[in-house]
């Protein structure tokens, strides 16, 4: 038999399920009894907005998979079909390309609340790697959808990006051929860019979001303080800073979800192609291998990465540049995951952290945003110059980090959170 | 913060858009007018008469069009259908095949249903504008917009003929050329301009049919969604009353 102690439901249905199955429990656990600090502010929205376009895009996504055909011949022209001959495919499709541009900004914008308040700090080193490990998934997954339409973006994206393996010494020609299926991007690469853009990857993103947030509620919600609130609480053992996440953060995300929406529709119905940037004009015509477009440009939300890759232009200890700039940007990717051990400070929020950590965090955003600027525009040699600064910043945030974090002086912590 | 402005800034910035790439002569602006449609009317007649013996609409039917653009099914039928392999429900293709037309043209002529959305309006418009007599062409004319183009100006006998005059021998093609009517057409000027609106009118809408409904269905949902943000919040608000 279970635990005597676990809570049940006192009648009814609820109470046949909760002998069979947890239910009440895992609602109490999760939801209704998980306790969260009271003083979440702005940043703390975009964890549950994320969880919500993650819904949209499998929603949307699905009813895609039902009028889509990944094929070469026909891929093109299924789009279009969805867009004017499937009832409200427009929204559909639209619903999920805008999704796509959305699920980054608000990953990008929860990943620095953060960096601003030291939640990847101990206990949180698994939240930490799991979120980054969906990061990581969700860019394969977001590349890899990139090339279902098949238009001259989709493609030369995609040959770029596959090319980029082929840099590796000895085995990159042969790893770059195995992952097209090809020797160039072709229908082969599309088959299989879809198998895993609509199942594989999928249920990768699922299963690490389940693992994100049972580590996040195992050792707690970090809050804009940095303090534990589980070291102040009452006689029955509840934080005395601690509300419950239901109803008070079901209601206040709520609002946060009103407004996002109203946002993301704005963009849905009125500027779908959000400027050429969450659906590139190239991309309105089919793809074709022998018609290089003039400028080829990843979707913005790789471009600080892009940035940093056509920034290494210099080869060192004979290895070419161009496999140098993967493995600047295979670094740049790979600091965020050990970021939780660079980290030396004896505080975790910002607020409390010396100005050196502050300078430093604002000179990464300026560094990130200014080579996501340069990853849209054609290069030049002054761009080149200025990304290559921005990625030493990038770089000089990270490594420097265990050094500044320990030598500069953190003011006093408070021991109750602050409104 | 900034990152979040950033952020922001991204996600309004849907008026520039990138360059599409080519072609860097000044455009003339054209905004396309999808509820008028008289002017769509006029559109559909000028490109399945002028056009589409060589270009395609291959994602376009028909019917959407004759459904979206308030045509009679009988009109349609009568003076648009002219192939007898097409039927109503059809798409805009043509007979002609890429092989074909890369033989006779140079290059084969490209399907339309996307074009406005791939180059712009203001390029298509200022294209459909651009044509003017140049004796080295195999056409006989050049074009300001897309230099050295195959396409021989179909549209001459409604526009007449232009000549590109340049005030300046030195700086030719660049800022200081105009176009000047050298031969009348069967319009005026100011008719054919019309005429070019309506068509490019025509191919934006063409592009996206599906604009004028989401624009439709906008409001309601942005209402909804402002109504529901006024009830979260007095929800959240009513809830945290007792936080402090």
């Amino acid at each position: 038999m279970g635990n005597p102690n676990k809570p049940k439901a006192q009648r009814g249905v609820m109470r046949w399920v909760d002998e069979r199955f947890p239910a009440t429990q895992l609602w109490q656990d999760h939801v209704s009894r998980y306790y969260a600090p009271r003083n979440f502010n702005f940043w703390y929205f975009f964890g549950s907005l994320a969880l919500l376009v993650l819904v949209n895009q499998i929603l949307t996504g699905i009813w895609l998979t039902m009028s889509y055909t990944p094929t070469a011949e026909d891929a093109f022209a299924s789009v279009e079909y969805i867009m004017r001959d499937v009832e409200w495919g427009w929204l559909i499709r639209y619903l999920h390309t805008t999704g796509a541009s959305a699920f980054f900004v608000v990953i990008y914008l929860h990943m620095f609340r953060g960096l601003l308040y030291g939640s990847y700090k101990a206990p949180r080193e698994l939240v930490w790697v799991f979120g980054m490990a969906i990061y990581l998934a969700l860019m394969a997954e977001a590349f890899m959808g990139y090339l279902l339409p098949w238009g001259q973006m989709s493609y030369w994206g995609a040959q770029v990006i596959t090319s980029l393996f082929s840099a590796i010494p000895a085995i990159g020609p042969g790893l770059a051929e195995w992952i097209r299926g090809d020797y160039l991007v072709t229908g082969i690469t599309l088959n299989r860019f879809f198998a895993l853009h609509v199942v594989a990857l999928p249920i990768v993103i699922l299963a690490l979001v389940v693992l994100h947030i049972v580590a996040l509620h195992e050792v707690g919600s970090n809050n804009p303080d940095g303090i534990e609130i589980k070291d102040k609480t009452d006689a029955d053992g509840k934080p005395l800073d601690g509300i419950p996440f239901h109803p008070y953060y079901t209601v206040k995300d709520l609002v946060g979800v009103a407004v996002f929406l109203f946002v993301f529709c704005v963009v849905v119905f009125y500027f779908p192609e959000g400027g050429g940037y969450f659906i590139e004009k190239p991309n309105f015509e089919p793809a074709d291998p022998l018609q290089t477009p003039d400028h080829i440009a990843p979707v913005w939300y790789f471009t600080p990465f892009y940035a940093i890759l056509r920034g290494v232009t210099f080869s060192i200890f004979g290895l070419e540049a161009k496999f140098l700039g993967v493995v600047c940007m295979g670094l740049a990717i790979g600091l965020l995951f050990v970021l939780p051990w660079l980290d030396r400070s004896p505080v975790r929020s910002m607020r409390y952290k010396g100005w050196i950590s502050r300078v430093m965090l604002g000179l990464f955003v300026v560094c990130f945003s200014v080579l996501g600027v340069l990853g849209v525009l054609p290069s030049t040699e002054t761009r080149t110059t200025i990304a290559q600064v921005c990625t030493l910043g990038y770089f000089a945030y990270f490594l420097l980090m265990p050094f500044y974090t320990r030598l500069e002086k953190t003011r006093p912590v408070p021991e109750r959170v602050t409104d | 913060m900034r990152k979040s402005l950033f952020a922001l800034c991204l996600a309004l910035l849907p008026v520039t858009g990138l360059a599409a790439g080519g072609g860097d002569a000044h455009l003339r602006d054209m905004t396309p007018d999808l509820h008028d449609k008289a002017s769509l009317q006029n559109g559909m007649k000028l490109f399945v008469n002028y056009c589409m013996g060589c270009h395609s609409l291959e994602h376009q039917r028909f019917s959407r069009a004759a459904e979206d653009l308030e045509i009679p099914r009988e009109l349609v039928e009568e003076h648009l259908i002219f192939a007898d392999d097409h039927a109503f429900n059809d798409q805009m293709s043509n007979a002609m095949n890429s092989e074909e037309g890369a033989a006779w043209f140079g290059a084969a002529p490209p399907d339309l249903t996307l074009v406005t959305r791939l180059r712009g309006v203001d390029w298509v418009y200022s294209y459909l504008l651009g044509f003017y007599r140049d004796p080295q062409r195999p056409t006989g004319v050049n074009n300001t917009v897309f230099p050295l183009v195959a396409m021989p100006n179909v549209l001459e006998p409604l526009q007449g003929v232009q000549r590109q005059v340049c005030s300046d021998a030195e700086h030719e093609g660049g800022s200081e050329c105009h176009l000047e009517l050298v031969r009348e057409g069967s319009m005026s000027p100011d008719e054919f301009e019309r005429a070019m609106f309506d068509l490019t009118n025509f191919l934006a809408y063409v592009g996206e049919p599906s604009r004028l409904k989401a624009e439709a269905l906008a409001p309601k949902v942005l209402i909804f969604l402002f109504v529901f943000a006024i009830v979260a919040y007095l929800l959240k608000r009513e809830y945290w009353r007792d936080v402090h």
